[in-house]
């Protein structure tokens, strides 16, 4: 396998323009004959559907959901980046670039950023001209607010609620095309197979999730915008249906799949409750502004209640341990410092699992100095939100936080042209692994999702389909197909037909979540990952062996699909922990033990300064791995300091 | 966190497709601790019924944050429950006492078939949105985001609107299964900005159009559909939408076509 | 087959002929009330009242013709809306729970039958074959009857109930609803509601207690 990243060389600023000013086009009229298929319908999807369409290629696109409009990118809180430099802060193209670069810990590719940042002004653009409703200043243009730490005010927002008011936008640009007729929408459909013939991708196997149907689709190209993988951890902040089920089929058919183990935790998550517990909630990370986080200082004080701990027994421990950021550090650095204490056994809340892991985040001094009224202010939705779920008011008591898995910075290897290592198969958004490198700045997530829909993928799909030309017809009984269908339908039967069926697919994804979050989650060592690399096969066949599904194939049947979705996780747990396991070095999101230097990270550039691609080899425990080595011409490699 | 232990016995409608006449299946619910959430608590009780070889409920939900809008239920005769301004997915089992009795029904309107169980078709409200709940405005050819100022507090309504999760609780809570908050939210959001105007006269009559066609009843100002709106919207949209339809009916410079009857 | 929509083809513009009927008759309820006062003025009064409308037959003859319109396009609408509302859900719930509505709202559908019952009724009663030439004498006559008392009293109160939900509702219907004057809708619906049905209701009441008499 080779990994050509085909990114232009010459001036950074220059090399998109160059690029499309040199790429094949398909003529308005030749469109209609081109079959496009996208996996998924979130801010890339949906984007990536809908601005193809536009264009004339007739596109069918697929989700799981039962409206394109439930995608997982409505969850987005915070807001989306863009280069405008509305506030006069002195924001460029170039800085967005920089702090991306630098965010995401020098892992990755300069060329892909640039473009990112570069195209981050034309997304407001258009999603303003969408009708998506910004916040506004009293003057009648767009407000922005800093976000994440950075030093300029960039982050545009919608509320609490941007994600929402983006993908609705996109959703409404998806109708429109819908209605016209270019793009054909398949709800509640997940995508079971990728169908390659000829060394290209040219298709899909489908089940219908309410009557059960296999179907094939055969198209020009395939376009996986299928979001990210964070549910491998079972307990996550992404939505219950998410999963990797459309990238790892692309990866088990030859996609490269890059730095599986770049994992993001965030900071400020409801913790845990019980063991029942289906998911995680976020709340804004805004909160670490006014909230001073901390835990008891002695063991015997951890079920106490928060205000009859006197303040010389309290442990703000990211303000003793960092003075000059205090709780403002990185996402990562406040992660994992709340993992130490939690493992220091100084945790607060229930006890999940014989272990309290939950950290306060107090806001007594907040409300003292600026009064309730302020508090309600910034925060009212967030507290409401929290005593909905906790029955616990946080004006009158510390809120109890917790890490959770938030996004996943590794996908599906990809090239400039958002191309995987199969020609013709292409990956847009948190799918594929390409502009955030090892760590992903706040409120920048949004920004790529719509960037690689909106504007890389309609031009880039254009460019291959204008190189391969017309592809020769594909029937739905040619062999590669057939072989395609069989896999799935076979596949489908061995999950209904466990040879000893016990437990509901549920019990092994929750075990296999607890092995990924305790040995690959946000400090990772090496016996802990060669633990996880041996136990996740033996999980792995003890849910083969009894796993139970009840009802048929032939009907809608969640436990069937969760029971495909779990079977996948397993697949790629097993490649994050090998891949964690071989990146021997910290970086952003990454953090091994071993590698650190006073505590901080310790990235190795000298022998990890590149991508890695895992192909797949046919068994799970084994892959080939692939480097793409990683140049930095613009931005020279630093390393943090948040003492 | 006291923990506090609720036994619940539970009447759930099941049914196997959209022909199936359907029934309520009665489950005693065990040992359930009020920090679980409504669905965690489903989970639960589904989980039982895998391992004891049964079909479990069948039932939509993804983001479980209140967001996404998939999930739905009526829980003893209110749409999401309870607790005002709340999903099913956000629902805690803390509203809820030891012994309870509740009743678990679907959405229930001609414009929502039943799926499964608790799931049932929305694809009415793609339809309706189809028909004209955009602006239309191809990739690429949008002007400079700050050339047309908008006023704080017009943008502020239009956000108001645009909370909508197209979740179908008010098409439920309505006497009538009407889809009017709905429909009127998307309008009214999209006659705020200044983006939306040269489409308004078109989008208010295909909308409604298209509402009218998939079946959902009219509006009798019973405002069930704003108590039971997880996110408040308001039926002052309602009345906006009404103006919006009879002023387009009055002044537009062409016809809408509709299919004959 | 395409063909242009109209307003009337959708429900909500057949709300707003709702409204506007409504309209119609919630003004011919104030008048009516308003010229029925004449009974507290007294027998020669209420007389001349009635002569005088007898005396202006296009007033008369076009207020009833107009009376009639509205009327059929209400109950026609109502009727129309009615089966399309009962199509849209088709199986009910088993429990339901109401939060926002009123009584007066729930009970349109019941009110509006009482009310068009009563309005034959009463027609027959005073107008197509009224007991003698003296208006004043035939509703204290009438009146004096408990039975028909309560008739009155009773298909007053579904005017108040329909009156009120109905007023309200009008204003939304025909769009011309404001936050900043919500409020007032619902104590214009109520103000209406209580000087009609309340005035209307006080004439058997003062009949029958001897307020007024031959």
């Amino acid at each position: 396998m080779e990994l050509r990243s085909n990114e232009p060389s010459g001036p950074i600023e220059q090399r998109w323009t160059e690029h499309k000013a040199h790429s094949k086009l398909v003529a308005p009229n030749n469109r209609r004959a081109y079959n496009l298929i996208v996996i998924g319908s979130g801010l890339a999807g949906g984007a990536a559907a809908a601005s193809l369409g536009e264009l004339g290629y007739r596109v069918k696109c697929f989700c799981f959901q039962d409206s394109p409009r439930r995608a997982h990118s409505i969850a987005a809180q915070g807001g989306i980046n863009a280069a405008k430099n509305y506030k006069n802060d002195g924001d460029s193209v170039f800085r967005l670039f920089y702090d991306t670069i630098k965010g995401g810990d020098f892992r990755s590719r300069e060329s892909n950023t640039w473009r990112l940042a570069e195209l981050s002004v034309n997304i407001i653009d258009q999603a303003v001209a969408q009708g998506v409703p910004f916040a506004r200043e009293y003057g009648g243009l767009l407000a922005n607010r800093s976000f994440g730490g950075a030093q300029v005010s960039r982050t545009f927002y919608a509320r609490g609620q941007t994600g929402q008011q983006l993908l609705l936008g996109a959703y409404q640009a998806l109708s429109r095309q819908i209605e016209a007729g270019s793009v054909t929408m398949f709800p509640r459909t997940e995508m079971l197979e990728l169908i390659v013939h000829d060394g290209a991708a040219r298709g899909i196997v489908t089940r219908d999730l309410i009557t059960g149907k296999l179907d094939t689709h055969i198209a020009d190209a395939v376009i996986l915008c299928s979001g990210g993988y964070g549910n491998v951890f079972y307990l996550s902040t992404n939505a219950k249906g998410s999963n990797c089920t459309a990238i790892w089929r692309a990866h088990r058919q030859g996609a490269a799949f890059a730095n599986p183990c770049y994992t993001q935790i965030h900071p400020t998550c409801i913790p845990q409750a019980g063991t029942y517990q289906s998911k995680l909630t976020l709340m804004s990370e805004s909160l670490r502004n006014d909230g001073r986080v901390w835990v008891p200082r002695k063991k015997e004080d951890v079920d106490k209640r928060p205000e009859d701990i006197p303040a010389k027994d309290r442990y703000y421990y990211l303000e003793e341990r960092y003075p000059a950021f205090g709780n403002l550090v990185p996402r990562d650095v406040a992660s994992r410092n709340a993992l130490y204490v939690c493992n220091d056994g100084l945790g607060v809340g229930p006890e999940v699992d014989g272990q309290r892991r939950g950290v306060y985040l107090d806001f007594k001094d907040a409300i003292q100095r600026l009064g309730e009224d302020v508090i309600r202010d910034r925060y009212g939705n967030l507290f409401e939100m929290y005593e909905r779920i906790t029955g616990e008011n946080p004006y009158k008591t510390p809120m109890r936080i917790y890490p959770a898995t938030h996004y996943t910075m590794g996908g599906l290897w990809v090239d400039y042209n958002l191309q995987t290592t199969i020609p013709g198969l292409f990956a847009g958004g948190e799918a594929n692994f390409s502009d955030h490198g090892a760590n992903r700045l706040g409120a920048s997530a949004l920004m790529q999702g719509l960037a690689d829909g909106y504007f890389v993928l309609p031009f880039t799909i254009g460019n291959y389909l204008g190189t391969v030309r017309k592809l020769p017809p594909l029937a739905d009984d040619h062999p590669d197909v057939k072989r395609a269908v069989a896999a799935v339908e076979a596949r489908v039967d061995k999950l209904l037909n466990a040879p000893d069926p016990k437990h509901a697919p549920e019990y092994f994804h929750r075990k296999l979540g607890g092995i990924i979050w305790h040995k690959c989650g946000m400090a990772r060592t090496r016996e802990g990952l060669q633990e996880a690399i041996e136990e996740i096969p033996k999980l792995r066949e003890q849910f083969w062996r009894e796993v139970k599904v009840t009802g048929s194939g032939e009907e809608l049947n969640q436990t069937l699909e969760r029971a495909g979705r779990v079977a996948d996780f397993f697949e790629l747990g097993q490649l994050m922990c090998i891949d964690a396991l071989n990146r021997e070095e910290s970086c952003g999101c990454h953090f091994r033990e071993e590698y650190q230097r006073d505590g901080e990270a310790a990235r190795d550039d000298e022998h990890f300064q590149h991508v890695s691609a895992w192909e797949w080899s046919g068994d799970p425990e084994a892959p080939t791995l692939h480097k793409e080595p990683l140049e930095f011409e613009y931005v020279k490699p630093s390393t943090r300091n948040y003492k | 966190m006291s923990d506090q232990l609720l036994n619940l016995t539970l009447h759930v409608w099941r049914q196997d497709g959209p022909t199936d006449n359907g029934h309520f299946e009665t489950y005693q619910a065990k040992d359930i601790t009020t920090h679980m959430s409504f669905l965690e608590m489903l989970d639960v009780i589904n989980e039982d019924l895998i391992e004891d070889g049964k079909t479990p409920i069948a039932f939509d939900h993804d983001c479980r944050e209140g967001i996404c809008g998939a999930c739905g239920m009526v829980i003893n005769g209110r749409p999401h429950g309870p607790q005002r301004l709340t999903t099913t997915c956000q629902l805690h089992m803390r509203q809820f006492s030891d012994g309870d009795e509740l009743w678990i029904e679907p959405w229930r309107a001609s414009g929502f078939p039943i799926v499964r169980d608790l799931c049932v078709d929305r694809s009415a409200f793609d339809r309706i949105i189809q028909a004209g709940g955009y602006v239309s405005v191809n990739t690429g050819a949008a002007r400079e985001a700050n050339e047309i100022p908008v006023g704080k507090l017009d943008a502020d309504l239009a956000m108001d609107a645009a909370a909508c999760i197209g979740c179908g609780a008010c098409v439920a809570a309505c006497p009538n299964a009407s889809a009017v908050l709905f429909t009127s939210a998307k309008i009214g959001q999209l006659a705020m900005l200044p983006h939306g105007q040269p489409e308004r006269q078109d989008r208010v009559r295909k909308m409604v159009a298209q509402m009218d066609a998939e079946g959902f009843g009219s509006c009798t100002n019973h405002e069930e559909c704003e108590a039971a709106c997880p996110k408040g919207i308001s039926v002052n949209w309602i009345g906006k939408m009404n103006r919006e339809l009879i002023a387009a009916m009055a002044t537009a410079k062409d016809e809408v076509e509709v299919r004959g009857k | 087959m395409q063909r242009a929509l109209t307003l009337t083809d959708t429900a909500i513009g057949k709300k707003v002929v709702m409204a506007l009927s409504g309209a119609i008759l919630v003004g011919f309820v104030i008048g009516h009330f308003l010229g029925n006062l004449n009974l507290y003025v007294g027998e020669a009064s209420m007389n001349g009242y009635a002569d005088k409308l007898h005396h202006m037959p296009v007033l008369l003859w076009g207020t009833r013709v107009l009376l009639l319109i509205a009327v059929t396009l209400h109950i026609v609408s109502a009727f129309m809306l009615w089966q399309r509302n009962q199509r849209a859900r088709p199986v009910p719930y088993k429990m339901r729970k109401d939060i926002a509505t009123t009584y007066a709202a729930r009970t349109m559908y019941w009110s509006g039958p009482i009310i068009l019952l009563f309005v034959v009724y009463h027609l027959f009663q005073f107008t197509f074959v009224p007991e003698s030439g003296n208006v004043f004498a035939n509703v204290v006559h009438a009146f004096s009857h408990p039975a028909v008392a309560a008739i009155y009293i009773v298909a007053n109160l579904a005017l108040g109930f329909h009156l009120f939900h109905g007023v309200f509702s009008a204003f939304q219907s025909l769009g011309a609803n404001h936050p900043k004057y919500n409020q007032a809708r619902h104590w214009l619906a109520l103000l209406i509601t209580i000087v009609v049905a309340g005035g209307n209701i006080s004439f058997p009441i003062a009949v029958l207690t001897g307020v007024v008499h031959l």
